[in-house]
């Protein structure tokens, strides 16, 4: 026991200041994508050509085609922040921030085109008056590749103690206000899914994490998955990433909640 | 005759010309393989060229020599049915159920011809126990926590497990298959995501087989950075996994502190590569990140304080009395279970095998710099516990020695077109265990096939085994103790 003791002086306290102060990140993390149009030269498709999932294109509309011609886009929704794009840019028109805000509210939110950003928006006064100081999740895996589910356990950990924002992840369905859905819901999981939403009483949430969870990520195209969460249940929420970082996933929690000011 | 003289043999990460591989009558390729089973080699890999539920097809089987070194590799002529490998040779029992379900080619006599990833689609009955007091306990595929989908049939008596059938499948994304399209720009992402958590060893594989079809080499440097990467993820995982122990057991102090110094590798892989996964960290011919000198001396800082954080937190856990009666013995798996199935990795060497890919098959680095494999005997969840604690030790010894003293050069060189019909294997030691991808080009040099085996596909048998005669309140501690893919698996 004088063990235990000991060592929970050494340990000190260890949870993170965010979002009252910046979580610190470090300088390669790459968070929200900045486009800078009048840097892109016409004609020039490097980016899109180095990019694995098309979230990259030249259409200006975002649409998931390799765009040849038109203005930069990039979907959030899409893209694995992989880093392809900068590299291959000869001229830095795209170029990746430290800013972890990247969670949005509506699927067009997420096509980036400068550097403005569209960030999520709180719920309305009745959803918030219900879910806003108490929110409890469901989380369904339907093909995510364990990343985006070891963040959302980490939101769990005492660094970014996701209970101290009266948010929790709980063990059924029937006790949960919203599910959290990562992976881009396989063929074999689409059922269970449905079953599980169905099961969580209305009015409920659904976050998808995740870039398969928004659009199918890597696996855009196969034919083993639906191709994302909201080919399966309304989404009220899309948090990016691959996988996203845990203070994005709280960033974005908290937005929707209206537990966050603008900016 | 030798068993090796029907079979072409190379070293982890090499390739050869596919027309080297002896193609033999299935009858020769079937005596062959046992006999090399026979002779102490292991199935690494068995593979059927038949697509789409189309037979025929041929067989490729994957042999390791693990005290020699070495692959073999036998193919056989095209069938639409053999005699299955499986009532003589366990380890194909899954590969085997594999093969039928992608390619139609029969492997007849299999004793369990269920799908492996076809779920939905194809409803099968679970094995079930008959009598008047065994019940049935039917888990999944969404479970409590925040984890990926899989189904449990338990069959059971009172508290006591006579038989546990695990379904997979649930996750099946088509990774292989978009592998087999490539190469092209995306393959290496659809490697990394192929499992979330092994990122790196995934990446590393897949990377090996196509540098090694271009016969691309890498500086030192690069073998060096690839090296600390999978160490770093190493360790995340070992760390976090004894929390998710201890936090089965109730035992939350430790819970909280090794989640919190699990934290602290991810945090370094995000230092280095923008990523808590390493995602985007290799490329082909290296990787995309160096380590400049600061970020290499607060590496160092860091590792200094996680051996004395590990050993405290370690020597807390560890010397609890209550502790270890709730680890010891529970969920044993037996030495002759681990070769029977051909387990690998961590759950291997709990059972006293002496089997790691990074001393039998060094690959990069490892070539050149030794780390000690861990073994313990007693195949219990205390033994795949420890074998994590003592081995996450090790990776802490070896990254500092090998950070300290990085080569010069640089952190990746080109990697060229794959050359045509050649065959490559790669096997990663990856933090769960053995990593394999085996790819073949087609005359375009495009993929013909690729096939992908991460270590969870050999042992999630394992983890029904360990359940045999145990009590069924035990499994949630067993699976931690194992930790398997879900996603690895279903691919
Ligand atoms: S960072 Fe995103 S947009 Fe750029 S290449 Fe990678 S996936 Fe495509």
């Amino acid at each position: 026991m004088i063990d235990i003791i000991k060592n929970r002086l050494k340990q000190g306290y260890r949870t993170s200041k965010f979002p009252d102060e910046d979580p610190g990140l470090p300088e390669r993390f790459r968070g929200r994508p900045v486009i800078r149009p009048e840097l892109c030269s016409a004609g020039c498709t490097a980016c899109v050509d180095a990019c694995p999932t098309l979230a990259i294109g030249k259409q200006g509309d975002g649409s998931q085609s390799d765009g040849k011609q038109g203005p930069l886009a990039l979907d959030l929704g899409r893209c694995l922040f992989c880093n392809e794009c900068t590299a291959a840019c000869p001229e830095g028109a795209v170029a990746f921030t430290k800013d972890h805000r990247l969670a949005a509210s509506r699927r067009d939110d997420l096509i980036v085109t400068s550097d403005e950003a569209k960030l999520a928006e709180s719920l309305g006064d009745e959803m918030r008056r219900l879910f806003g100081r108490s929110l409890k999740l469901r989380q369904v895996s339907a093909g995510g590749c364990s990343a985006c589910e070891a963040e959302l356990t980490a939101l769990g950990n005492v660094v970014f103690d996701l209970g101290r924002f009266g948010i929790q992840f709980v063990a059924s369905p029937r006790h949960a206000d919203g599910l959290v859905i990562t992976g881009p819901v396989t063929r074999n999981m689409s059922e269970a899914l449905r079953i599980a939403y169905e099961a969580v009483p209305p009015p409920r949430l659904v976050l998808a994490v995740g870039a398969c969870g928004i659009s199918g990520g890597p696996f855009i195209g196969s034919e083993d998955h639906l191709g994302d969460a909201a080919a399966v249940v309304p989404v009220d929420l899309f948090i990016p990433g691959c996988p996203p970082h845990p203070v994005t996933i709280l960033d974005g929690l908290l937005r929707l909640l209206g537990r966050l000011k603008r900016g | 005759m030798s068993p090796t003289s029907r079979f072409a043999s190379i070293r982890n990460g090499e390739s050869l010309d596919f027309s080297k591989i002896p193609v033999v009558p299935i009858e020769d390729f079937r005596s062959a393989v046992l006999k090399m089973a026979a002779a102490n080699h292991r199935l690494c890999a068995l593979l059927c060229s038949g697509k789409d539920g189309r037979p025929p097809g041929s067989l490729l089987a994957v042999l390791a020599d693990d005290t020699g070194g070495k692959l073999y590799l036998a193919a056989s002529q095209p069938v639409a049915g053999y005699p299955s490998l499986t009532p003589d040779l366990t380890q194909a029992h899954l590969f085997e159920r594999e093969i039928y379900e992608g390619s139609g080619v029969l492997p007849e006599g299999h004793p369990w011809l269920k799908p492996v990833r076809r779920v939905s689609a194809d409803k099968v009955a679970f094995f079930q126990e008959q009598g008047a007091e065994v019940h049935e306990v039917a888990v999944g595929p969404i479970h409590a926590g925040i984890i990926e989908p899989g189904h449990f049939r338990f069959q059971c008596h009172g508290e006591t497990v006579h038989h546990l059938e695990i379904q997979l499948g649930y996750q099946h994304r088509g990774a292989e298959r978009l592998l087999r399209e490539g190469p092209d720009r995306r393959s290496l992402a659809v490697a990394e995501a192929i499992c979330g958590d092994t990122a790196i060893g995934h990446a590393w594989a897949h990377c090996a087989v196509r540098e090694a079809l271009a016969g691309a080499t890498l500086s030192l440097r690069a073998e060096a950075l690839r090296a600390v990467v999978l160490e770093v993820e190493r360790l995340a995982n070992h760390i976090g996994d004894l929390g998710a122990i201890s936090n089965d057991i109730g035992y939350l102090p430790a819970t909280a502190y090794f989640g919190r110094m699990r934290g602290d590798f991810l945090n370094m892989l995000m230092t280095v590569s923008g990523n808590r996964y390493g995602k985007s960290m290799l490329k082909l011919g290296g990787v995309a990140f160096d380590l400049p000198a600061e970020m290499r001396s607060s590496m160092i800082e860091t590792i200094k304080r996680s051996v004395r954080h590990l050993a405290e937190v370690g020597d807390m856990f560890f010397g609890e009395p209550s502790v270890i009666s709730r680890l010891e013995d529970t969920g044993t798996v037996s030495r002759k279970i681990c070769d029977d199935l051909g387990l690998v990795g961590v759950c291997a060497r709990a059972t006293g095998a002496d089997r790691d890919v990074r001393q039998d098959h060094p690959f990069g680095l490892y070539r050149f710099r030794h780390i000690p494999v861990i073994k313990l005997d007693s195949g219990d969840v205390f033994a795949r516990a420890m074998v994590r604690f003592l081995e996450a030790q090790r990776s802490l010894e070896f990254l500092s020695a090998l950070i300290a003293n990085l080569s010069e050069g640089s952190a990746a060189s080109p990697c060229g077109a794959p050359a045509a019909n050649h065959l490559a294997v790669s096997l990663v030691e990856g933090w769960r265990g053995e990593v394999c991808h085996v790819a073949k080009t087609g005359r375009d040099g495009k993929y013909e096939w690729y096939k992908v085996v991460d270590p969870s596909f050999h042992n999630w048998m394992a983890l029904a085994m360990a359940l045999r005669g145990g009590e069924i309140s035990d499994f949630p501690l067993c699976n931690k103790s194992f930790n398997l893919s879900y996603a690895g698996h279903d691919l």
